[in-house]
């Protein structure tokens, strides 16, 4: 084996220019795989974050059907009493689960005595909530304040909205909603501060406490919209997914699930949901558009994957037929001094392997580089509505970096084998023979 | 003791609606430690039994044994496997492999075709590239050395693994007369000292001379003369 290998190498030596100009090819194909997902990569994980961190938790559980009309925001599929301490229990024995946050989401008329618009609004706990959304003071405009996200008889309104309507911090609002039996009720609230936007259509979205939303809603008892939840470990996204629609499916039926109008007559429609009887779980990225965009993502990363595989195939195919075709005489030689056709098989496909190896190799040292230099001269991006640019921070896994290199070299594999083939099932006499 | 036996040897290449008998029926034997030369024009049938005789073609008709075997129905594997045992092969266009030194072309055989160990390998090489009179160009590449000094590398590459038959097609065609002639008394003397049977092809008259016995091939037709002056040892 070895001296097939010192033979190979030789012969690849011996045809230098064309070697480092495959080589050069693979490494270039390699750089720009492993470039592409490093920086995707960063992007994703950090626009993923924001949406959990700031707005929707990793996972949420709805009464059955909520999702399916979320739109209209549906009174009469909220969670009772009965479910939510049911579900809360559950919640309290998953060691996964960081915080959990109940909220009631409403549609409601917001005024400033002159001019109107609707809005959409959670109503939260407010410390459940930053437990549950960390994120979500961050996105206060101007300067900050100290205790509490927010207070009873406070509003946080979209940056939309305030400069829209000439609102500002402070200034008395109307929120005026419609409860589940049709009647209308009025609030006034304090502004009680301007959140930026997150990208994708929330732009319209404020916060009240939830004790304001009841009163506002004129509930009689704590019903819940829906449950945000924190995890630890968003990688355990899919575990604790699977486990909490096992757990929530086996008390749903007796925990006064299904009570009200519609309830269970409306299938969700969105990808990812779990549990039966009266609950679903969601992922955040059921939930969220953004989850079209990193689907987008990962397909170009396959298309760019494809590319470089084309690229591989392409180039060490045609060195390999070259390299055969050259040395047709040289080929005759060795068959015709006995050597077995499997050895000449071994020889050429040895050829193209390091070929892919020294590509390979290469191309991850000078990503490794790049990816380092990027994180040193920082990288930002403006993305959507966001005020502020988003600080790239590319990283590439080591799976990620095994999986490019594997292809690779399968692909220069692959691509010298019929070379190879054709060399060692070459008759001696017309090798010799071939000027 | 015959080392290679010919009964009604027929070789016929077909191209298209054509068939061109390159060789018609041809009987011959040839013992072994012989030094033999087939001779002829261009075209007479030389290399066709040559590339018979060392495995690498397929008569088309009547009997070749070589070494005590009948060669004519060997398949690729099976062909590959006796040249390398039995048959070593020397090329008008020495054949060297470019990119090792005249140490590794020799020693490609004895790692590739059979697997000697190293020490053994070593001393064989070395033994040959002095025989050969090239110890002291070991670590040369071909395009190092003279067209001469290529030709003794193939004859010990030939020689590596002891072949009982070594099988050159006008070995001399590309060197000048007096290094012609060197390797032909070179190719004598290994006879001589290892025992081994030479075959060769020529048109140079005076290289078929050293031969002790001259097959001579004309329009796929065999002659068989003993050169007097020479020791014979083959008959027809």
């Amino acid at each position: 084996m070895l001296s097939i290998l010192k033979i190979a190498l030789r012969n690849l030596a011996r045809f230098g220019r064309r070697t480092l100009l495959t080589s050069s090819l693979i490494t270039l194909g390699i750089v720009g795989v492993l470039l592409f997902v490093a920086v995707s990569g960063s992007f994703k994980s950090i626009m993923i974050g924001q949406f959990t961190d700031s707005m929707l938790g990793h996972l949420e559980v709805h009464r059955k059907g909520y999702v399916a009309s979320i739109d209209s925001l549906p009174l009469n599929l909220n969670m009772q009493p009965a479910m939510v301490g049911k579900v809360e229990q559950v919640l309290g024995k998953m060691d996964a689960v960081e915080a959990y946050s109940e909220r009631i989401k409403l549609g409601a008329m917001f005024s400033n005595f002159t001019e109107t618009t609707s809005m959409r609004v959670s109503g939260v706990d407010p410390g459940k909530e930053t437990a549950t959304t960390p994120l979500l003071p961050g996105r206060l405009v101007g300067e900050k304040r100290a205790g509490p996200l927010l207070k009873s008889g406070e509003v946080l309104i979209p940056e939309l909205i305030a400069r829209g309507l000439k609102v500002n911090v402070g200034d008395t609002v109307v929120l005026v909603a419609t409860n589940r039996d049709g009647s209308v009720n009025g609030k006034t609230f304090t502004v009680g501060g301007v959140l930026q936007s997150v990208s994708g259509p929330s732009g319209k979205d404020g916060y009240i406490t939830i004790d304001d939303a009841r009163s506002l809603l004129r509930m009689k008892e704590a019903e819940v919209s829906e449950i945000a939840i924190r995890l630890k470990n968003p990688a355990q996204l899919d575990a604790v997914y699977a486990q909490l629609s096992k757990e929530l499916s086996a008390i749903a039926g007796g925990a006064g699930g299904g009570t009200g109008p519609g309830s269970g007559d409306k299938q969700p429609t969105a990808g990812k949901v779990g549990g039966s009887g009266g609950l679903e779980v969601h992922t955040w990225a059921d939930l969220s558009p953004f989850s079209s965009i990193v689907r987008m993502i990962d397909l170009l990363a396959v298309f760019i994957k494809v590319m470089m595989v084309s690229i591989v195939l392409i180039s060490v195919m045609n060195v390999m037929v070259m390299a055969v075709y050259e040395r047709i005489r040289e080929i005759g030689t060795i068959s015709a001094i006995g050597t077995p056709p499997r050895r000449i098989l071994s020889l050429f496909l040895t050829e193209g392997l390091l070929l892919g190896v020294g590509g390979a190799a290469l191309g991850t040292a000078i990503s490794l580089v790049a990816i380092y230099a990027l994180n040193v001269w920082k990288v930002s991006i403006r993305f959507g509505m966001q005020r502020d640019a988003i600080q790239l921070a590319p990283a590439v896994s080591a799976t990620d970096i095994a999986t490019i290199v594997a292809m690779v070299i399968i692909m220069a594999l692959l691509a010298s084998l019929q070379p190879a083939w054709k060399a060692s099932r070459m008759d001696p006499v017309t090798a010799l023979g071939h000027v | 003791m015959t080392l290679i036996r010919a009964e009604g040897l027929v070789k016929t290449y077909r191209s298209g609606e054509v068939e061109v008998q390159a060789v018609k029926g041809v009987d011959f034997a040839i013992e072994a430690k012989s030094f033999v030369s087939f001779v002829g024009p261009s075209g007479s049938g030389k290399s066709t039994l040559l590339n018979m005789i060392g495995c690498l073609d397929h008569p088309t008709g009547g009997k070749l044994t070589v070494v005590d075997r009948d060669v004519s129905t060997l398949d690729r594997r099976a062909a590959a496997e006796f040249r390398g045992k039995h048959i070593g092969f020397v090329f008008q266009d020495f054949n060297l492999i470019p990119v090792l030194t005249a140490y590794e072309n020799i020693e490609y055989p004895l790692i590739m075709v059979q697997a000697w160990p190293e020490k053994q390998r070593r001393e064989q090489i070395m033994r040959l590239l002095d025989a050969v009179g090239m110890g002291g160009q070991a670590n040369k590449r071909p395009d190092q050395i003279s067209g001469g000094q290529k030709q003794r590398v193939a004859v010990a590459r030939a020689l590596a693994t002891n072949a009982q038959l070594v099988l050159a097609d006008e070995p001399t065609a590309n060197l000048d007369h007096d290094t012609a002639y060197r390797i032909i008394e070179l190719m004598k003397k290994m006879r001589d000292e290892l025992g081994t049977t030479f075959v060769f092809s020529t048109h140079d008259p005076k290289i078929m001379s050293e031969a002790e016995v001259i097959f001579t091939l004309e329009d796929g037709r065999m002659n068989q003369h003993q050169n007097s002056g020479k020791a014979v040892a083959a008959h027809a």
